[in-house]
């Protein structure tokens, strides 16, 4: 018995509700540094400034030993380039990482004409990383091969032990990414968020932040939120605050029948609090309008790494029906772990398919591996990469065996998604070199800031994040909350409770998916985009005055529907500001149909001045020279952590 | 036949069950309830039993309630039909499913 109509048909009554319901109690925190998202970027945030002798509260809407996108695990740390093996120069290698942005798999060999990136979380991480991941190693996480499991595979150094992954590194030329047990590293994390005493609210949802004042564009002086069990209001009063929220992977798409969330990369987690509550307290976002396309996990299609092809298939010769290999990446030393053909390569593979030269279905050749290399593949990567786990030990259950079994490729068997079910692109917070937003008193980290990388991005970055808040909490006065800005929320928060009937979240969140998928997908007008403004409008005046939630579980869903709303809204704001069609931001308006004009090479930026949309622009490189910009502001960085 | 009470129900969220308990194994220490990201589960209100699935729905198949359970065999994964591998026989040619 396990379902809750198991429980009804047993008792003839349903399940009273577990938790109990403190809708009406308060709390308020004090703290020195407010942490805000539990995830890598924000336990390393809050590990760091608690190094630095400031008091911490870091805020979870789970429960911080598993949550965030990385929570479940981590197969590559993917920017070391100063490890003791690397064969480049941090500095450089973090040029050429602005100059190439990395998407899947390695760099262009060329230069893009054009590059979207983050200048100054990639000098951080080129940096700091390896620096961070020695720090993981102190707190328990397993970095290395040190119990002898691999020895002999390729990219193995046996006096290091360290493990390299051929992902940015064509035949060993880098030797910028290592192999790692993520797995082990969100309880080492939380474990030593506790050991530092850092106070952890776990199952507390964040939804807005506090300003001076309560006036927009002023100092950031705490945040309000509430427990996503008990319904218990919560106010944190902070000297300063660091955003480690994630992004948005359902903006424009919602299907939970197909397979649960299960249809989508991240957990519902992730839907965009963060950029919602920063840009109603006026914080400055950048590329907003940039978006992407559902490549797998939509529901329609496989679950990440479900089938064989997707990141961590490393040195997995694809072959067709009869055998015949494919002209497909190995995500190998020969080709540096490219993930994908390029569009040309895809062009033959398909043609092939409909010219009978390569029958489908494709399968990954696990057999046709080196003993060695299969169980680095199979063990390693796919046992410690996020929610990769339960594919391999559940298809080793049903009988799966990597040493006989050929597992099917389901790419272009499924098809390409419709256009508008798209993603949210790398749009996020601007930073300056201290990781400070455009508010005084907040900090960014991780996926939260724009052009942002993955796992160990969000580790180093939220590591310098946290550092450099401890030391603005040391030299700034005590805050001040605005009662009214408080008072105002909680009416907000608690509106659906008081409904029993009306909207629910689920409907809401489809709703509001359904005016993006219409009014700002693949192709983009200036009237289209004004449309869709009026229907997340109308959505705001008609609909969420209806949205109900039974317990505290659903209010959490339904408020994150209404960050879902404010990012929709800042989208569209973006896409309208954006007067020129562009490839890397995948933005393409009919009424600008210059591709890439000279004169919009730059960031765009949005944010709220007096509730009133204000636009500006930033050069490409606003950043400066990187070595110069971060070696002037880290004199007194001091390496890996020596401390008790 | 003897009757049972069948109830007007509306349909079952699905998936229901992705994940399954075993009940002979589980001892309702509610680890995996903690773990989850998204509170999948909620406690049985029968102490020491397995968890309810309340939100099925909702699960992303992360994976934290299985491999972070203490207890091996307590709870395992149920992949949705549609979401089901297939995978062939190198030395049979034969094309085999998660069909267990």
């Amino acid at each position: 018995m396990t379902k809750w109509n198991d429980l009804l048909e047993k008792n003839g009554k349903v399940p009273p509700w577990p938790y109990p319901i403190r809708y009406d109690e308060e709390h308020e925190i004090d703290t020195d540094i407010l942490v805000i998202g539990g995830g890598i970027a924000g336990c390393w945030a809050a590990i760091s400034a608690a190094r630095n002798g400031v008091k911490v509260a870091m805020v979870e809407k789970a429960d911080t030993i598993r949550s965030g996108s990385g929570g479940p695990g981590c197969d590559h740390w993917c920017v070391t380039p100063a490890n003791p093996h690397s064969k480049v120069d941090p500095d450089d290698w973090a040029k050429r990482l602005v100059e190439h942005p990395v998407h899947a798999g390695q760099p262009p060999t060329e230069p893009l004409p054009l590059a979207y990136s983050n200048g100054i979380g990639t000098q951080i991480q080129c940096r700091e990383d390896f620096d961070t991941l020695l720090e993981l190693e102190q707190m328990g996480g397993k970095i290395r091969d040190v119990d002898d499991e691999y020895v002999g595979a390729e990219g193995r150094y046996d006096d290091t032990k360290f493990m390299f992954s051929p992902r940015m590194s064509p035949n060993h030329a880098t030797e910028v990414t290592i192999r790692v047990w993520g797995t082990t590293f969100k309880p080492a994390l939380k474990k030593e968020c506790q050991r530092l005493g850092v106070k952890i609210y776990d199952r507390v949802m964040v939804t807005s932040l506090l300003t001076e004042g309560g006036v927009q564009g002023a100092k950031v002086v705490g945040a309000t939120g509430f427990n996503d069990r008990n319904g218990e209001f919560m106010v944190f009063k902070s000297k300063a605050a660091v955003l480690a929220t994630a992004g948005n992977s359902s903006l424009w798409f919602l299907n939970t029948e197909l397979a649960g969330y299960n249809t989508f990369p991240n957990s519902r987690t992730k839907c965009g609090d963060g950029m919602s509550m920063a840009w109603k307290a006026g914080a400055e976002l950048t590329l907003m309008e940039q978006t992407g396309m559902h490549m797998i996990g939509t529901g329609l299609k496989h679950t990440w790494y479900g089938g064989s092809g997707d990141a961590s298939f490393e040195n997995l010769q694809q072959v067709d029906a009869h055998g015949k290999k494919l002209p497909w990446p190995l995500q190998g030393w020969p080709d540096g772990g490219d993930m994908r053909p390029s569009p040309e390569g895809m062009q033959k593979i398909i043609q092939g398919i409909k010219d009978g030269t390569y029958a489908l279905p494709f399968y990954g050749d696990f057999p046709a591996m080196p003993d060695i290399e299969r169980r680095v593949t199979w063990e390693l990567m796919l046992g410690e990469e996020s929610t990769t786990k339960n594919i391999t030990n559940s298809y080793e259950k049903a009988g799966f065996n990597p040493a006989k079994h050929l597992l099917m490729n389901f790419l272009l068997m499924e098809g390409n998604g419709p256009a508008n079910w798209r993603t949210s692109g790398a749009g996020g917070l601007t930073v300056d070199w201290d990781l400070k937003s455009s508010l005084d008193g907040l900090y960014v980290a991780g996926g939260q800031m724009f052009a942002a990388g993955d796992h160990s991005y969000a580790a180093s970055t939220g590591r310098y994040a946290g550092r450099k808040a401890a030391a603005y909490v040391k030299q700034t006065g005590e805050s001040k909350i605005s009662r009214d800005q408080v008072t105002l929320e909680k009416a907000r928060i608690y509106a659906p409770i008081k409904r029993s009937d009306g909207v629910d979240w689920k409907e809401l969140h489809a709703g509001i998916a359904r005016a993006m998928q219409y009014f700002c997908s693949e192709y983009k007008t200036g009237l289209l985009l004004n449309m869709g403004l009026d229907a997340l409008k109308e959505i705001e005046e008609v609909f969420v005055p209806r949205l109900y939630a039974l317990d505290p579980h659903k209010l959490m869903r339904s408020i994150e529907d209404l960050c879902l709303l404010t990012h929709g809204q800042i989208v569209l704001n973006a896409s309208l500001a954006r007067q020129a069609s562009s490839r890397p931001l995948n933005f393409f308006r009919i009424d600008y149909p210059e591709v890439d004009p000279p004169d919009w090479n730059k960031f765009i930026t949005v944010k709220l001045e007096n509730n009133k949309v204000k636009t500006g622009e930033m050069p490409l490189n606003y950043w400066g020279d990187m070595k110069t910009n971060y070696e002037a502001r880290n004199k007194d960085y001091t390496g890996v952590y020596k401390g008790k | 036949m003897p009757q049972k009470q069948i109830y007007a129900l509306p349909n079952i969220v699905s998936p229901a069950n992705p994940v399954i308990f075993n009940p002979d194994i589980c001892n309702g220490c509610n680890t995996c309830v903690e773990v989850c990201q998204i509170d999948v589960f909620i406690p049985n209100p029968e102490k020491g039993k397995p968890p309810v699935i309340l939100h099925p729905d909702e699960c992303w198949y992360g994976g934290c309630c299985v491999n972070h359970c203490p207890l091996p065999g307590a709870i395992s994964f149920n992949w949705p039909v549609q979401q089901r591998a297939y995978w062939k026989d190198k030395a049979t040619g034969k094309v085999l499913r998660d069909s267990q």
